[in-house]
């Protein structure tokens, strides 16, 4: 008798009406259709950005051949003798990100092997939320830092050659706010490999060294070629730093110690003046942009397909 | 067979080799560290002097000694506003679908490596879109509007995946047990999964949102102004923002404006560093919290 008691209170608040049970399920079918429009403004960004360039760029090469784009050297839309050779924005560009890489590299793995193999735990959670900060710094102050330091202290009393706008010093700094990218995305790879490969590694006599340069890191090395792309892919889209320290002029040259323009600083040098709409000189912007996006495109895809590899070996 | 001796040499050799080794990777992070510490101290000593209830309150100027943040302190306020109005509800509600309600199709495969690959696109980028879409196309002006919507977009894919981490940590126990009950799938989101993961959401959207107030490359495209000698008074006012102010003194030749610059990096940095630890703090009582 106890139990009836209790079932029938149980059913007398818990049994739902056909009304109420109908009203449910639309309550259900109007929530998850909302949160799909939601997931899927994502999809309508990317169709929008593809609109949003090829939308200027016909315009552009109405005038201007692909082969006169990738071939002329000279890039001079804003001046009287034009020219549309992308080559001198994409040079300093790729010259600026290698560069960047030289720094981000060495430094960020050798904070993750670091981090992963050799430090306690407690100097750990110290470590990782600084290079976190280094991380979360804006580009604008890497832009400071790099045409008020790095040139002045450190890139002029070496080379005396050095101007006061030069790719080295946009190098350094790009290489200094893509270094924790490098080492905590590095440092989650070698995480991931099981422990298990580094004790057999021990117990057939190997020491700490042995173990961190040829067992951790081969293993982890798809990993930390992603992170590796990754970080060039975030070079090459920078935009503040070559901006501020590298120079407005386009430069066809290898010499690090040079001012250069880089594709990102054109477009921000373009959207600075007062161009106006629907003329060649501001569909070249378009035209830039969509290099851009195409190169740092494909670097994501390459990153994405070697981590997924490495997932599919460990996880 | 190898002798004693060589046995010890080679011993010795691969020792020393190791500590070499370990000496290379303290130094990286040494360095990394370091780095960190004398920008922090190059921006500080360049700027603090200028640092004064009259900078913060005043509006930019030809002349660097009258001039201030007072206008980009606002425009900066504004933005975030809508930026946050507009990137938290979709990105959260976007991390729900993918976690809790997606089939496993084509579609949510492409939604996916969608988010991946917007995760990537160079900010700039989202600042042609900014321009081509609502400055133009929506014809919403080079407005606060305008520019919080870029905003939200380009932080988007940061929130969903912040936020879809902290639903994963949710037990799958939960969930059960609330569709046990009687439950319906939303039911179970909205009263248990949700609040479960809330903490580890807002410290993604706490780091998303000081990601936005440092980025400068978009609204440069949207034609956020570079001298605004007014704060906005509605969405659809002109406007400028902190790290633009910063951009414009550090691109003049001056010293003094230099030194203003860096004054104005130093607010810049005070706000995204408080925000950066109250995340970090979130995170640690989130994790201490966890009931599960």
């Amino acid at each position: 008798m106890h139990q009836d008691v209790a079932l029938g209170r149980l059913s007398r608040v818990r049994r739902p009406g056909p009304l109420q049970a109908r009203l449910r399920r639309g309550r259900e079918a109007v929530v998850y259709g909302v949160l799909l429009l939601c997931a899927l403004v994502s999809v309508f960004t990317t169709l929008a950005i593809v609109a949003a360039l090829l939308e200027e760029i016909w315009a552009f090469f109405d005038e201007v051949s692909l082969i006169e784009f990738f071939t002329d050297t000279q890039w001079t839309p804003l001046f009287r003798d034009q020219h549309f050779g992308v080559l001198p924005l994409l040079s300093a560009t790729l010259l600026m990100s290698l560069g960047a890489m030289l720094v981000a590299l060495p430094l960020g793995l050798a904070a993750a092997i670091f981090l992963s193999e050799y430090a306690p735990a407690g100097l750990r959670a110290v470590v990782k939320p600084v290079l976190e900060v280094l991380a979360g710094i804006p580009t604008v102050v890497y832009g400071y830092f790099a045409l008020q330091f790095i040139t002045p202290e450190i890139v002029r009393p070496l080379f005396t050659e050095a101007g006061p706008f030069n790719a080295a010093s946009a190098s350094i700094a790009m290489g200094i706010m893509t270094l924790p990218l490098v080492s905590s995305l590095s440092e989650d790879a070698m995480r991931a490999v099981p422990q298990t490969l580094r004790e057999g590694a021990y117990g057939l006599g190997a020491n700490r060294f042995e173990v961190a340069l040829r067992v951790v890191v081969p293993a982890a090395l798809s990993g930390i070629m992603a992170a590796a792309i990754l970080a060039a892919s975030r070079a090459i889209g920078e935009t503040m730093i070559v901006t501020i320290a590298a120079g407005n002029m386009p430069n066809l040259s290898w010499n690090p110690l040079e001012g250069m323009q880089a594709m990102t600083a054109y477009i921000v040098q373009v959207s600075l003046g007062d161009t106006p709409r629907g003329t060649i000189e501001y569909s070249t912007i378009f035209a830039v942009g969509m290099l851009l996006f195409l190169l740092t495109l494909l670097l994501n895809i390459a990153a994405q397909w070697l981590l997924h590899r490495f997932r599919e070996v460990y996880e | 067979m190898i002798g004693a001796a060589a046995l010890r040499r080679r011993m010795a050799v691969r020792r020393g080799t190791g500590a070499v080794f370990l000496a290379l990777c303290f130094a990286g992070t040494c360095i990394a560290i370091a780095v960190l510490a004398v920008l922090l101290v190059t921006v500080t000593r360049d700027g603090i002097d200028r640092l004064s209830w009259g900078f913060i309150n005043s509006f930019p100027s030809r002349h660097p000694e009258q001039a201030g943040i007072k206008a980009a302190l606002f425009g900066t306020l504004w933005m975030m506003g809508f930026t946050a109005l507009f990137a938290v509800p979709l990105g959260i509600g976007a991390a729900i679908y993918l976690e809790e309600f997606a089939p496993h199709n084509w579609l949510s495969r492409v939604i996916e490596t969608n988010i991946n690959n917007l995760a990537g696109v160079p900010s700039i980028v989202y600042g042609i879109l900014g321009l081509a879409v609502f400055v133009r196309a929506m014809d919403l002006g080079r407005s606060v509007l305008a520019g919080s919507l870029t905003m939200a977009l380009l932080i988007l894919p940061i929130i969903i995946v912040a936020s879809r981490e902290g639903l994963r940590a949710v037990p799958p126990s939960i969930r059960e047990a609330a569709i046990a009950v009687g439950a319906t799938r939303w039911q179970t989101v909205r009263f248990q999964v949700l609040p479960a993961a809330l903490p580890a959401i807002m410290t993604g959207v706490i780091l998303a949102l000081s990601r936005a107030i440092g980025e400068t490359a978009p609204l440069i495209m949207i034609g956020a102004l570079l001298f605004v000698p007014f704060t906005p008074g509605s969405p659809l006012d002109r406007f400028t923002v902190l790290p633009i102010q910063i951009f414009n003194w550090v691109s003049r030749p001056q010293p003094e404006f230099a030194e203003n610059a860096a004054a104005g990096i130093i607010v810049l940095l005070v706000v995204l560093l408080s925000m950066n630890a109250l995340a970090v703090f979130l995170r640690n009582w989130f994790e201490r919290s966890r009931r599960w």
